[in-house]
């Protein structure tokens, strides 16, 4: 009976530690960083009240804004939530985790930054072009090395499944690659220029005249902004956790083994919890970088990603 | 009488002749011929003075018509040049050919009190804005301040800009985050700025209007709330320019406490602008720091001054509150705690190169453009201009105490900052001097209004720069105008400048390196 419905399980329980994950994962970042600072914090769930707070306040619409614009928040939360149903957080069963390959899952990243790119130009002001504009360089640079840098990893697992990569990651005895150190190092740049941090972007500036990503978002109101907002804590939520499944997935529960779940799940609470520190470490030290210094920022990043491609021919 | 307004009057006198102006206390003053008066401006421009406020008087109450006076400045002298203007069809002649500050000063003139500058290249309002009828004047004396006015509507020529891949950015006037209103339009290509244009007079109160219907002593609040952040300068600088035009002379102690309180809120306004800085590079730990610093100063201020920023702590003769042992004693402690703080904080600041890439050339103002524009305070330290009034004017007590004023010369974000740490450093110095050769004896000598007709002037250095007054008294011995000039008013043609070759994203950063007052310019 519960073998039967186990994969449904699995994946509820995925979805699910995904829609929480995200802002319990930011409140903690704020938490770390208002203690660094020497200020109180507002809680580990102050992110979650301040998006059930948007969802009860009025959604206001800009005058001449399309149906581009009232869609993105519902594409963008779902394309997030979509790639939340295929990146092994805590189990590598994971029943629709072979619906999609690693390049899907980038794919999915596309679609939902393609449409936040679009409601950004959709109202026409001048804050939206400009941050669609930054976002696009961004991304255009950020891709091909996000690509880079996963191939590595599949090369060393023989596999584009992220279910199949994770799988083979744990199950094989621990070696050290320098392959995977340098496409880590090459994720790490990455991860933190998609999901805005410091030093690419600043998430909790106020100044409209510097921001990328918060600029296309600017006409949003309501439970459109709570959507979008949401999913932009999930996107940290995942990056991280798709880094964990690809460079540290000890603790990950393998395939046909319900019993290592809760293992798995405080194995995952401890990781993020390091992957906080080491973000409010990140952001405490380092200012904003200015924006063209983000590509070469994210040419390092390719350049790492191609360095750890070609040590695996070379050393592996 | 200096040097230099003497040779400055030699090479004047060529051309026609100067009338000293008997009326005008607190600094050389000499009244022209109409037609005289932008030859004046030149002679002067090429002696090496600048321009440091133009403004202009209805004198209505004397039976005469307007009057258009401008202040010039060289080191520390200050020369007023006045013009007589009739009343009908009133104009004089525009000095924007020798100086661009001319320029705002000229158009103000013309919005608020209607006398037309003859050659000026751009008349469009300034200040007042389009909803006021045109022939709305509220500095003349008919214009009735409680009378409601018709609402207009009008459009402002704002400067366009043409060409492949040219956009606009309009800011403001309302902002993301808390702070005063102002307008600025970009014209930029791709992330690079080509222009910008600023707009000011959201905040516009009519102080000067207002300072006409007070007394001497209400006036002293008014001139506190001009601009709150900067309110012992205004005080201070207010009352010295009442004083000069009664000749009264404040005790000892008296200009003692009011240069410890002009240090204090040097300080406390430094420690939270280096902080901002910070926060606008995202380096948000630094800003709290700062703030909790600038936090510290402010307590210190309620507990001995009753007010955190000091506000009505100064009064014409004197200053209304005395600092006591204990209050010594605690400005002594704090003066140790912050500065062991501040040290600390300041090498994090300067050893972290990610910081140092966001600072260094951005937002150059040349020493040049600084000089032509006629910049003062930290924003011209910071841009080569060796001037600081304190050490210029050499004003009590600042005559017996020597001060090291720090400037630089790469007039970038990093170079307003700095120029700010050694003015912190140098402020608690000055601080312990001050503490060490507190005169005694009372804290206010007695005030009597002046005499019908005689004008005070006054210029001190606050913290953003100099401060100048001008206040006259009228028939009744009421005030009949009284001219403010905050550093902002001229500080703020700079940040156009600066702008130039930066990038959209980097010009928050540098609007916060210079920190400017709207509601000291606005009025």
């Amino acid at each position: 009976m519960i073998r039967q419905y186990y994969p449904i399980l699995i994946e509820s329980l995925q979805v699910i530690l995904v829609l929480l994950g995200g802002p319990l994962l930011v409140g903690w970042v704020r938490m770390l960083k208002c203690w660094t600072q020497g200020r109180r914090s507002a809680g580990l769930l102050q992110p979650m009240r301040d998006v059930t707070k948007l969802f009860v306040k009025e959604t206001v619409l800009a005058e001449n804004a399309s149906w581009i614009f009232r869609s993105t928040p519902y594409i963008v939360f779902g394309a997030t939530l979509m790639a939340g149903a295929i990146i092994p957080v805590v189990s590598a069963d994971l029943p629709l985790a072979a619906t999609a390959d690693i390049i899907a899952l980038v794919a999915i990243f596309a679609l939902a930054r393609f449409f936040t790119a679009l409601a950004g130009l959709d109202t026409g002001t001048a804050f939206g072009g400009m941050g669609t504009s930054r976002e696009m360089m961004v991304s255009s640079l950020a891709e091909p090395a996000v690509l880079m840098s996963v191939f590595t990893v599949s090369l060393v697992s023989h596999s584009t499944s992220l279910s199949h990569m994770v799988h083979e990651l744990t199950t094989v005895s621990f070696v050290l690659r320098p392959s995977l150190a340098f496409a880590l190092l090459a994720f790490i740049l990455i991860a933190i220029a998609e999901t805005g941090r410091i030093p690419v972007d600043n998430p909790s500036t106020h100044l409209e005249l510097t921001m990328i990503h918060e600029a296309m978002l600017l006409e949003y109101s309501g439970r459109h902004l709570a959507l979008i907002e949401w999913a932009s804590m999930m996107k940290l939520f995942l990056f991280a956790s798709l880094g964990i499944a690809l460079f540290l997935p000890w603790g990950i529960a393998g395939i046909d083994d319900p019993g290592m779940l809760p293992v798995a799940l405080v194995a995952l609470a401890v990781k993020l919890a390091l992957t906080g520190v080491f973000i409010v470490l990140v952001e405490t030290g380092l200012s904003k970088m200015r924006i063209f210094r983000v590509a070469e920022f994210l040419g390092m990043a390719f350049l790492l990603a191609s360095l750890g491609m070609l040590s695996y021919f070379i050393l592996e | 009488m200096s040097e230099k307004i003497q040779s400055a009057l030699k090479a004047f006198g060529e051309k026609g002749s100067v009338e000293i102006d008997g009326a005008v206390k607190g600094a050389a003053a000499y009244s022209v011929q109409a037609d005289l008066f932008a030859h004046a401006g030149r002679v002067l421009k090429e002696e090496g003075f600048r321009l440091a406020a133009e403004w202009a008087s209805d004198e209505t109450p004397f039976g005469r018509g307007f009057a258009v006076h401008a202040v010039y400045a060289s080191a520390g002298d200050y020369l007023i040049i006045k013009t007589e203007v009739p009343r009908d069809e009133p104009s004089f002649q525009s000095l924007t050919k020798y100086f661009p500050a001319a320029s705002r000063f000229e158009r103000q003139i013309n919005s608020l009190m209607g006398i037309v500058p003859e050659g000026h290249p751009d008349l469009r309002p300034w200040i007042k804005h389009e909803d006021w009828p045109v022939d709305a004047w509220p500095l003349r004396k008919s214009f009735d301040g409680n009378e409601p006015m018709p609402r207009m509507s009008g459009d402002y020529q704002w400067v366009m800009a043409e060409g492949e891949g040219v956009f606009e950015v309009a800011v403001g006037p309302v902002h993301a985050g808390i702070i005063e209103p102002g307008h600025f339009r970009f014209q930029a290509v791709g992330e690079n700025i080509i222009n910008l244009e600023t707009r000011f007079g959201y905040v516009h109160k009519g102080i000067e209007k207002r300072f006409e219907a007070l007394s001497w002593n209400e006036a002293v609040k008014l001139a506190g709330r001009v601009s709150g952040d900067s309110t012992v300068a205004h005080t201070e600088a207010f009352c010295v320019a009442a004083e000069e035009a009664s000749a009264c002379t404040p005790p000892e102690r008296a200009r003692y406490i009011r240069a410890i309180m002009m240090e204090r809120e040097r300080i406390a306004n430094h420690l939270g602008d280096i902080g901002a800085i910070c926060n606008d590079t995202a380096f948000a730990f630094l800003h709290y720091q700062f703030s909790i610093l600038r936090e510290k100063v402010l307590r210190t201020n309620k507990a001995i001054f009753g007010h955190r920023l000091m506000m009505d702590s100064v009064c014409l003769g004197g200053v209304t509150k005395d600092i006591s042992i204990a209050g010594i004693d605690l400005m002594l402690e704090e003066a140790r705690s912050v500065l062991e703080e501040f040290e600390r904080l300041i090498k994090i600041y300067e050893n972290n190169p990610s910081q140092e890439d966001r600072l260094y050339n951005t937002g150059v103002l040349t020493p040049e453009m600084a000089k032509l524009i006629g910049a003062v305070g930290f924003v011209a330290r910071s841009s080569g201009q060796n001037m600081d009034v304190r050490r210029d004017r050499q004003y009590a007590p600042y005559d017996t105490h020597a001060l090291v004023v720090p400037v630089l010369s790469s007039g970038d974000v990093h170079a307003r900052a700095w120029v700010r740490v050694e003015e912190v450093r140098e402020s608690y110095r000055l601080i312990k001097e001050f503490i060490g050769s507190l005169p005694a004896g009372p804290i206010a000598a007695g005030w009597n209004p002046p005499l019908p007709g005689a004008s005070g002037f006054s210029a001190v250095e606050g913290w953003r720069g100099e401060v100048i007054y001008w206040v006259s008294c009228g028939p009744g011995g009421n005030i009949n105008r009284c001219m403010v000039r905050d550093a902002s008013s001229v500080n703020w043609l700079s940040i156009e400048q600066a702008i130039h070759g930066n990038i959209v994203p980097d010009f928050p950063l540098c609007n916060k390196s210079f920190n400017q007052s709207y509601s000291g310019h606005d009025l």
